[in-house]
């Protein structure tokens, strides 16, 4: 399913990366390859973003291609789309999710519809790369998990990649998008693990999921920081003699309907798993997808294990707000036991 | 346009007088009251850098350098006022009242480090930056027309006059003249983007100007220019006259957060110039008369103590209530709501 462009040997052409290190060499491939690349955003230069994902790039590429910009988040994703309506293709850091929200009305009055409102005469294909989600004790507003403002507006695109490889080959796809990719990047993952990626250029296709875990029981569905707590509740269910199969998303908008009806075909159950709130959340498209896609081979309605309807707690209770193994292991059971 | 807006100071360096106009205004009281204060939420902000560093708190966003602008504006306020200010102000909302356990509290990820004294009006610390500022427009615009002499106070940074909500909440304000004072600390960076890099404007006092209002320049580190101009500005918020943009131009001594390293990004070189407002305050008092030995001792004493005692109750303080994650989303809990909460309790086994 993933698409690695180029094939070289293992030992010379991969590196051992986290994710942030991953984003990083996304950034760095394209800023030497592609002289449209501008990298913008608070505190990116100098200080190389506040988890490093721009390290070194501003040294390497100077003040022109890599900017500290004001602290706007409006100004940031505003300029962003005149640049790239105007030949460059900037990639924007918002710092946290959280902190999207000025540059909200942007976004979602002009990011996503420029195309269609000049019928394709002005297009923008830009990047924003965003921070997200709870379980590293941040403070407040910082742990947002709001994809589906995101993948509710037409004209964007939403990835949110798990693992470093995906992370690679998610951003460069993004960055050569002709269309405005919105990429979520996993806090809890930046530095969770590390696992060889190419160090060379590399696509992974945007709309399509990646099958993490094969099973027969059960298909558990995740994307971003949630696919491992699937797999730890996989492993937990497993003991139990419970097989579930694992996919990861990957991309939000546009969702890879095909891998979903397969694998709930083959499980005839499922499991959704996200820490976005519950209400309007994602899980509710996908439980669309499977009754348009599958619905006869179901055994069990599908079980959504989410975040509740409220905003994420303050860290001490954050554990309390995201979904944990056990919780989804209940839903696994939930489901077998219909 | 910065000789249109000179630093105003009432104090040197040295702690000597350069402004007459106050000496009569300034006595012992008023003296050792800023003098307890900045000590005392100064000792308090390098507890909390310790305690963080023993991973007894979440990430702190520290102050020190920035006590005289904190403490001076906070003690120009009445009880009544009300207060927004941003993580970075809680010594001022020590100055007015908010306690040091809640404020401990909050930096350990409590949501009851968000309360304060039922007889102070003051907000939650604001996270997103600038986003308070139209919120304290909106408070004194309430205070007006409900005809009182209560006025509000809005803390924020340099960066945040960046933001959008900066600009918007100092028009609503001068348009609908309400008794605001905004009060910006310039400490020379916002994370790491200096000053020079965040506008090209020499200084923040002049964006007043488009708003039709006064803007005043003056030295964030003297305690006395910043209570004096602050009460100024909300006398003449208090008389109807509407807002004030006040810049205290001060100095972030650390880093943006414990989780920030700033030799990244800056040299101490500007730090040269920076005098620690403390000390400041201190010089001027052995100058003039003021200081006692005695007198401080019992300060320290008093002030270790009950930072002592703050963080024995804040380490004592009960567990966090599972409840509290859904219990004050709404005044009354939607049904549906009320379903995931009661589940989620019967997963945790408390029912
Ligand atoms: C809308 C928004 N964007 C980004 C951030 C992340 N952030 C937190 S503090 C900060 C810098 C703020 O600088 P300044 O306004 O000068 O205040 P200071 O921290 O220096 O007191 C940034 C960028 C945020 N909190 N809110």
């Amino acid at each position: 399913m993933t698409q690695v462009k180029e094939t070289h040997q293992k030992s010379e052409t991969a590196k051992q990366m986290t994710l942030i290190q991953a984003i990083n060499d996304a950034m760095r491939l394209m800023l030497e390859e592609d002289d449209r690349t501008v990298i913008l955003g608070e505190d990116i230069g100098k200080n190389g973003g506040v988890f490093r994902a721009t390290e070194g790039l501003q040294e390497a590429f100077g003040e022109d291609r890599v900017i500290d910009t004001p602290l706007s988040e409006a100004g940031i994703i505003g300029t962003s789309i005149g640049l790239a309506v105007n030949g460059f293709r900037p990639v924007a850091e918002i710092q946290f999710l959280g902190f999207i929200y000025p540059a909200y009305e942007q976004i979602m009055t002009h990011v996503s519809r420029i195309r269609m409102r000049s019928m394709s005469r002005f297009t923008v294909p830009m990047v924003i790369r965003a921070p997200y989600g709870a379980g590293i004790r941040a403070p407040e507003i910082h742990s947002d998990s709001t994809e589906s403002l995101f993948t509710h507006m037409p004209g964007l695109k939403v990835v949110c990649p798990s693992s470093p490889y995906d992370a690679k080959g998610l951003l460069i796809a993004a960055m050569e998008d002709p269309d405005p990719v919105l990429v979520l990047e996993p806090m809890k993952n930046y530095r969770s693990k590390r696992e060889e990626v190419p160090v060379g250029k590399y696509t992974v296709e945007i709309g399509k999921g990646k099958l993490v875990r094969e099973g027969t029981d059960v298909t558990l569905i995740a994307w971003g920081a949630m696919v491992s707590i699937a797999e730890k509740a996989a492993e937990q269910a497993e003991k139990k003699g419970i097989s579930c199969e694992i996919i990861d998303l990957r991309t939000l908008y546009p969702i890879d309907s095909e891998i979903i009806a397969e694998s709930v075909k083959k499980t005839t159950r499922a499991v959704i798993i996200h820490e976005a709130h519950h209400t309007g959340g994602l899980g509710n498209d996908i439980i669309s997808i499977i009754n348009d896609t599958a619905f006869l081979y179901l055994r069990a309605p599908i079980e959504r294990i989410t975040g509740f309807d409220v905003p994420v707690p303050f860290f001490s209770l954050e554990e309390h707000y995201l979904p944990t193994p056990a919780r989804v292991v209940e839903g696994i059971e939930k489901v077998l036991h219909f | 346009m910065e000789q249109y807006y000179p630093v105003k100071r009432v104090i040197d360096d040295k702690g000597f007088f350069v402004d007459a106009e106050y000496e009569k205004q300034i006595d012992e009281q008023l003296v050792k009251k800023l003098y307890s204060h900045m000590y005392r939420i100064r000792t308090f902000d390098r507890k909390a850098i310790n305690l963080q560093r023993q991973g007894r708190l979440g990430t702190y966003a520290p102050f020190e350098g920035q006590e005289a602008a904190q403490v001076g504006s906070a003690l120009a306020l009445n009880d009544n006022d009300w207060v927004f200010p941003t993580y970075r102000d809680h010594g001022a909302t020590l100055t007015f009242g908010k306690s040091m356990a809640t404020t401990f509290l909050y930096w350990n990820g409590r949501v009851e480090g968000c309360l304060t004294p039922a007889d102070r009006q003051i907000f939650p610390p604001a996270v997103p930056i600038a986003t308070q500022l139209p919120h304290a427009a909106g408070a004194a615009w309430a205070e007006k027309k409900k005809g009182t002499k209560n006025a509000a106070i809005a803390y924020f940074g340099d960066g945040a006059t960046s933001e959008g909500d900066f600009h918007e909440g100092l028009n609503f304000a001068s348009v609908f003249k309400v008794p605001v004072v905004f009060f910006n600390q310039n400490n020379g960076y916002a994370i790491s983007v200096p000053i020079e890099k965040q506008m090209n404007s020499k200084t923040i006092a002049q964006k007043s100007v488009a708003y039709g209002m006064p803007g005043i320049r003056l030295d964030g580190n003297d305690c006395f220019a910043v209570y004096f101009e602050t009460k100024k500005a909300f006398n003449h918020a208090r008389s109807g006259n509407g807002p004030t943009l006040i810049e205290a131009v001060t100095w972030r001594k650390g880093a943006h957060t414990t989780a920030d390293d700033p030799s990244k990004y800056r040299t101490e070189e500007r730090a040269k110039d920076f005098v620690d407002p403390l000390l400041r305050l201190e010089l001027f008092m052995k100058n003039y008369g003021y200081w006692d030995d005695a007198w401080m001792q019992s300060i320290q004493e008093k002030t270790t103590r009950e930072v002592e005692e703050a963080v024995e109750e804040m380490e004592k303080f009960p567990p966090p209530n599972v409840e509290d994650v859904f219990d004050h989303v709404y005044a009354e809990m939607p049904a549906q709501l009320a379903k995931q909460k009661e589940a989620y309790l019967a997963h945790v086994g408390r029912k």
